[in-house]
């Protein structure tokens, strides 16, 4: 800490002052004049305030005075910098500059056994780093700094990419020609945020992005707690947050999704965190968008894919072919959409990538004005510092020297000044010839031709079409060059005089006779129309981005089904009530809502669908999936109350797709069964397309995953040590949770203070019958062990599901007034379902159980018509409830049977129109529709297989040129396929 | 009370006696397997052989029982190719699995002794009409040698129909993917390594050929095992996808002088199927109830691939290889029956599972349709079969034999559903 004082002490004071106390060993004690003038350059003082023929003065490193007459005090070195451009250099405010990314322990290998935290006075999380200072670890790093100083940039923001948490950040000016104490602009900068894990440490949890964002939450309340002094332990962790909480809040993130999941953990706490993007924004720009947040924008542009191997090209999706396509495109779709942004080199493999990725961003219609802000003014005000990324006066000499717009290739950057100190990029004192000339030697003319930048310039030479063997060189001002034709040498040494426009000087023939030679310029005319021409032709220049679509892949919708009024004809009508099957008849949708039922009706407006010889049901409700997540296990801890599916849904997951062609229309997204307590629920409608918060059910009823067995005592891992191991600890896990819990709430609502606990409150809301269990569960012994746990608690297990051995206990079952959730046929997989039975549905629903049959599979839950039929097969359930076990049944056990699973007059209009009896193997959906919407047609569909076919071969087209145009591609590569199941394990990132 | 004895004191169904009295079974729709049906039918066997089948309009005697099944439907019995039956009797139970040994090229290992002819889960097969199956070893490059067994046995033996029916090879494929966990570059690549693994197979089965040509001073055992393959009783099973690949193997096997090649899986075949069709290669498909392969197919890319390659003229059965596989063997029928609700004529559906089965198994000569002569393997349901609303078994036969169709899951059933009744 001291050191920090120590150190901001000295910045506050002029640097001179500071010099003049160290002591010198190397002779007598001078001192630079450091005062500079740049005379007649156009300066961009910010992005929209721009000085022509302007002069800028630096003194001591800061800006003393920048406008059109600024009086040139004696003594100041003055450059005449005319025809040139001034900007401000970049700002990077996000890189790990001069901090090394922390090692891995040894040993351990995948997975491990670390429960506990490893470091005593922190918080009880390996992960939540908020104390981390890298001061103690920052050394300039010169040759990074010189790459980034070549690139523009002046200054960057730096800090410890390790952790979730991660501690402050250091502004740092990259000036190698002083020390840290005056380049570290400020040392505790911001503080930074990911879903990653920390490397320093193997502790598992969180082992899930939703645990990542349950134990950011966590903190949050806990340093509350602390702040308020009602923890006795000292708490390092909580004491930096908690001091570091007026800081900017950069939460780094890996896609757009998860953008929209960090800020709404920010937005819960109040926070605004500023985020770090991925670039694939444009793909839900206006979530983006709302999220009202500052963004900083990587631009690593993916390669093409070489596309060469047509076999291997097959393997690619069009979803990741797009993205090739359209990502040069996010920069001005961000812009264009008013979403506040600071560009990074984070993520680019080489920071000489950057400007190139960025013209070509401009070149897909990114405003050079936004660009020049984005590297400068918006970056500085994120970070807090106006003294950076401008050029007024009492600014830091921070600027580029440029040949004219910084943005165009063509450009050539000469000096990067940073803090008053010069850092030469292209010397600017090397004239630049380029251009075509007539060159005239021995009575012969040729054709020369000069292009590059800098000491880099070269030249060839052509007699007409015919390239003549020629060596150029351009060095210290003088041009060299050597003719070797058929006649012999010749050498020629020359001067460029006459404003660049002339060169000449002295050539020697191999004969060694003396003679002159000369070059001139040819100047190109350009008429304004033909500029005009070139300029209208620069627009049409754009590349073509092909649309998004919503999710952005393949079966995605350019536009979202609106709500319609439908009136379906003379259809056979499964109502799943007690008006059972009703045939010939007509169902009216409008607005949404089932509006009516019966015969002859009309609507003026209604689209009407001819359902003679097809059937119309309510859309099937799955009790059990995990489609549509990113993640379902937070396995790392034996309960994890506190996290949510709901966290992690993903609208982009093709199997929403393949569920609503096969009529699937709600699901409930249940945690896995890793563990005994597992997470909260998401209960969706499977609206294929909208975002993440439109699938989830308005109001939704609460739920909670729990689990029993094999799964929770870990017996198939080869790690597993945590309590508990046997079906006996189980129960007193349970005994545990829901004691502390009633203790919990009994404190809570005494009014005394209490440390705000996630896990708690939601077992609370169990205890207080707010919140519903839907448990994982096979034999008989544990389904008895948790009613009976739940009677001592005074309240009831709201659904067993799996509950293969449901039959043996029905009669308990139905007393307690559980209902049960069963697979048709699933068995022998595992020992605990060696008894497992086709005919548990009938059983279960004979003895008066509510009865639903579930998927817990992607690839089941789009046949679950098919699964209802077994239960006749197996048991002999009447057709009537047979359906029901999919429909009305499923949405009873989910407390959503007011709004679906029936054909009922006021509820939504969430029906599937079938071409056969919705039960017979020779069943296929006709239209999928979720409250009045059509969001699954089969005619559509073959459409959209046809649109994919046209739109990946003219992707593949786009690539083949890209790869002969001599652009490098990288090789193709599969999506690795999603499968969650009940027992998958996310493994969190470190 | 009853049941609940009964249960206690047979764990499994004990197998039926040889039949010794005729049986005639009148008026059902027969479903022949071969593409055919008939109305109102008469199907008579004897002594395990069918002896009669036609109309019920036949003015011939009726032999030993008559079983009056008007309104109901008789198949021949299903069997399934490329199964596991028998090699495992619960998944996570290490202990139980028996289906895959340790070792790259295991021709000489055979599934036939390890058959546990007692199993549970190969008892469930009966009541949905899977009465016959071939069952073959997993894992390796040869996994080994499969056999067909009838599920109705004492033992092995008893259960074997075709023994050592056919060699099981898992042919590599051409691309290969980093190691992501080890930080590799997880991008779908051609694998370089593909030209010298098919031609490690190449090269065993010329050893294997030089060596059944020598005079085998030293045994050796499995090359032994490959005898068959070079003389035509044994055929080739090559588990693979990819067009490629299936030419690959094809032309391989061809060049070493394998007659008999049957392709499991195969993905792709669609554009390959003239190769297949002319050098008279059967193709056994996986189940229609997974995803396809990659996100932007038709999600009823599975649903239709059997009529893709039928319409092309290859000979396709239903087969069992993947997740669950055993337990799911006893949905063979529902498979079947979604390849006819996306496209398939419900008779020829029926043939992947009857008559294509028995061809590409080769035991065609005895069962796979309801044929005079061929073994009286068959059932009675109550509806159509291939729908779980009509697949409900009254009678099923193997060679003549009436077996049972009670399982540990009907007693199981029986004995809760009596327990509640009797409260």
């Amino acid at each position: 800490m001291k050191k920090l004082f120590f150190l901001l002490f000295f910045l506050s004071l002029s640097q001179i002052k500071a010099q003049d106390y160290f002591p010198t060993d190397k002779g007598v004690k001078t001192k630079d004049n450091k005062s500079f003038a740049f005379k007649n350059a156009t300066i961009y003082i910010t992005p929209t305030e721009v000085i022509k023929n302007g002069t800028l003065l630096i003194k001591d490193g800061k800006v003393v005075a920048v406008g059109k007459s600024v009086k040139i005090p004696k003594g100041t070195h003055t450059v005449d910098v005319s025809g040139k451009t001034i900007y401000p250099s970049f700002i990077d405010i996000y890189t790990d500059f001069g901090i090394a990314k922390p090692k891995r322990p040894s040993g351990g290998g995948f997975g491990g056994n670390q429960y506990a935290a490893t470091r005593s006075g922190y918080y009880w999380n390996d992960h939540i780093r908020p104390e981390t200072n890298p001061i103690d670890e920052f050394k300039f790093d010169s040759k990074k700094a010189k790459a980034m100083i070549n690139a523009g940039f002046g200054v960057v923001n730096t800090h410890l990419h390790d952790g979730i948490i991660r501690g402050n950040g250091l502004l740092v000016a990259l000036n190698p020609n002083s020390n840290n104490a005056y380049r570290i602009l400020d040392d505790n900068s911001a503080q930074f945020l990911s879903f990653n894990k920390s490397r320093k440490s193997r502790q598992l949890y969180p082992g899930s992005r939703m645990g990542a964002m349950a134990l950011l939450r966590q903190v949050y309340l806990d340093a509350d707690w602390y702040a308020k002094g009602n923890m006795d332990n000292k708490d390092m962790s909580l004491e930096a947050l908690n001091k570091n909480k007026n800081l900017v809040q950069i939460f780094e993130t890996g896609n757009w999704l998860d953008a929209t999941r960090a800020d709404k953990v920010g937005d819960e706490f109040g926070i605004q965190y500023t985020i770090v993007g991925s670039g694939d924004e444009y793909e839900r720009v206006n979530d983006i968008k709302n999220l009202n947040a500052n963004f900083i924008i990587p631009i690593n542009f993916s390669k093409a894919y070489d596309v060469s191997n047509p076999l291997l090209a097959q393997q690619i999706s069009l979803r990741d072919m797009r993205k090739w396509n359209q990502e040069p495109s996010n920069l001005s779709v961000l812009s264009k959409n008013g979403v506040n942004f600071a560009l990074t080199t984070h993520n680019l493999k080489s920071v000489k990538s950057f400007h190139k990725n960025l013209q070509k961003a401009i070149k897909y219609g990114f405003d050079k004005e936004k660009a020049l802000a984005a590297l400068t003014t918006i970056p500085a005000n994120i970070i807090g510092n106006s003294t950076i990324g401008n050029l007024k006066v009492g600014s830091h000499a921070n600027f580029i020297i440029t040949s004219g717009d910084i943005f165009d290739p063509k450009t050539i950057m000469y000096e990067n000044w940073v803090q008053g100190d010069k850092n030469v990029i292209n010397d600017m004192n090397i004239r630049d010839i380029t251009g075509d000339y007539m060159l005239s030697v021995n009575n012969k003319n040729y054709d020369l031709s000069i292009k590059g930048k800098g000491a880099k310039q070269t030249g060839t030479i052509k007699i007409g079409d015919k390239k003549v063997k020629s060596k150029f060189s351009f060095k210290d001002d003088w041009i060299a060059i050597t003719l070797n034709e058929e006649t012999g040498y010749t050498r020629m040494m020359g001067k460029v005089i006459n404003a660049s426009n002339v060169m000449q000087g002295t050539a020697f023939d191999s004969s060694d006779n003396e003679t002159s030679w000369s070059a001139s310029k040819k100047v190109k005319k350009e008429d304004s129309k033909k500029k005009k021409d070139s300029k209208k032709k620069k627009d049409a220049n754009i590349p073509e981005v092909l649309p998004v679509s919503y999710p952005n892949l393949g079966f995605g919708n350019y536009t979202q089904p609106e709500t319609e009024t439908i009136l379906v004809k003379n259809v056979t009508v499964w109502t799943s009530e007690d008006a059972g099957i009703l045939k010939n008849t007509d169902v009216l949708l409008k607005e949404g809502k089932i509006e009516k039922i019966g015969k002859n009706l009309s609507s003026r407006r209604a689209t009407v669908i001819d359902g003679t010889g097809k059937h119309l049901t309510a859309g099937i409700v799955d009790e059990h999936s995990h489609i549509a997540a990113s993640a379902i296990n937070e396995w790392a801890q034996n309960s994890s109350a506190e996290v949510t599916i709901e966290d992690v849904v993903d609208p982009t997951d093709i199997n929403i797709y393949r569920n609503i062609s096969g009529g699937t229309t709600s699901a409930q997204i249940l945690h896995g069964s890793a563990n005994p307590i597992g997470g909260r629920s998401a209960i969706l409608k499977l609206k294929w397309g909208e975002n993440a918060q439109g699938m989830i059910y308005e109001n939704t009823p609460k739920f909670i995953k729990f689990a029993l067995g094999e799964n929770v005592k870990q017996s198939r891992s080869p790690n597993g040590t945590r309590f508990p191991q046997t079906r006996m600890g189980v129960e007193q896990m349970f005994t545990d949770y829901f004691t502390r819990a009633k203790e919990y709430d009994a404190l809570k609502k005494s009014g005394k203070p209490y440390r705000k606990d996630i896990e708690m409150e939601v077992i609370a809301e169990i205890l207080n019958k707010e919140r519903f269990i839907s448990c994982h569960s096979y034999v008989q012994s544990e389904i008895n062990m948790l009613m009976k746990v739940a009677e001592k608690f005074n309240f009831n297990v709201n659904t067993f599901t799996h509950i293969l051995e449901g039959y043996k206990v029905a009669d308990k079952m139905a007393e307690h007034g559980v209902g049960g959730s069963t697979f048709s046929d699933w068995w022998a997989y595992k020992y605990e379902v060696n008894d497992a039975i086709p005919f548990n549905a009938a059983i279960m629903h004979n003895a008066g159980v509510t009865v639903a049959i579930n998927s817990d599979d992607r690839e089941m839950s789009r046949r679950l018509n098919q699964e209802a039929a077994k239960t006749m097969k197996y048991g002999g359930m009447s057709e009537l409830d047979a359906w029901k076990t999919v429909t009305i049944n499923p949405a009873k056990l989910l407390h959503i049977d007011d709004r679906v699973g029936s054909i009922k007059e006021g509820k939504d209009a969430d029906v599937v129109l079938w071409s056969h009896h919705p039960m017979s193997i020779y069943a296929k959906v006709e239209k999928t529709i979720i409250e009045g919407k059509v969001f699954f047609d089969r005619q559509e569909d073959l459409k959209k297989r046809e649109a994919i076919t046209q739109e990946k071969s003219k992707l593949i087209n786009m690539m083949l040129k890209e790869k002969l145009g001599g652009a490098p591609t990288k090789a193709p590569m599969k999506r690795k396929d999603r499968n969650f199941e009940c027992d998958t394990l996310e493994e969190l990132k470190n | 009370m009853f049941f609940f004895l009964m249960t206690s004191i047979n764990a499994q169904q004990t197998p039926a006696p040889k039949q010794s009295n005729a049986i005639s079974i009148e008026g059902a729709t027969a479903h022949l397997g071969n593409g055919q049906i008939i109305k109102n039918s008469l199907v008579m066997f004897a002594n395990g052989k069918i002896t009669f089948v036609g109309s019920a309009m036949a003015k011939i005697a009726r032999q030993g029982t008559v079983i009056n099944a008007k309104g109901k439907h008789i198949y021949p019995g299903f069997i399934a190719a490329n199964a596991s039956l028998g090699l495992a009797e619960i998944d996570a139970v290490k202990a139980t699995r028996d289906f895959d040994e340790v070792g790259a090229m295991n021709p000489h290992i055979r599934s036939l002794i390890a058959y546990n002819a007692e199993s549970k889960v190969v008892e469930s097969m009966r009541p949905n009409g899977v009465l016959m199956a071939q069952t073959s070893p997993r894992g390796g490059t040869i996994s080994g040698t499969s056999s067909i067994v009838q599920l109705d046995a004492w033992n092995w033996e008893d259960a074997a129909f075709k023994t050592d029916d056919a060699i099981h090879i898992n042919w590599p494929g051409s691309f290969t993917r980093g190691r992501w966990w080890l930080g590799e570059d997880p991008a779908l690549k051609a694998d370089p390594k593909y030209g010298k693994n098919i031609d490690n197979i190449k090269q065993y089965f010329m050893n294997a050929k030089n060596y059944l040509a020598s005079n085998k001073e030293k045994t050796h055992l499995p090359y032994e095992a490959t005898k068959g393959l070079f003389d035509g009783t044994q055929k080739v099973f090559i588990h693979t996808s990819g067009a490629k690949e299936i030419t690959d193997a094809v032309t391989i096997c061809k060049d070493l002088g394998i007659k008999n090649i049957v392709i499991v899986h195969g993905d792709g075949a669609e554009s390959v199927a003239d190769m297949l069709v002319k050098n008279n290669v059967g193709v056994v498909l996986d189940r229609p109830h997974r995803n396809p392969n990659n996100e932007d197919d038709a999600y009823d890319y599975t649903y239709t691939i059997a009529k893709v390659l039928i319409d092309k003229g290859v000979l396709v059965c239903l087969g069992m290889e993947g997740q669950m596989e055993r337990m799911n063997t006893r949905n063979l029928p529902f498979y079947a029956g979604t390849f006819a609700a996306h496209g398939l004529d419900k008779e020829v559906a029926l043939k992947l599972l009857t008559s294509n089965s028995a061809k590409i198994l080769g035991i065609d000569d005895k069962v796979g349709t309801l044929e005079v002569g061929k073994d009286a393997t068959l059932f009675i349901s109550e509806g159509d079969a291939l729908d779980m609303r009509g697949n409900i078994l009254t009678k099923a036969y193997i060679q003549g034999r009436d077996i049972s169709l009670e399982t540990h899951q009907t007693k199981l059933w029986k004995r809760y559903a009596n327990k509640y009744k009797s409260k």
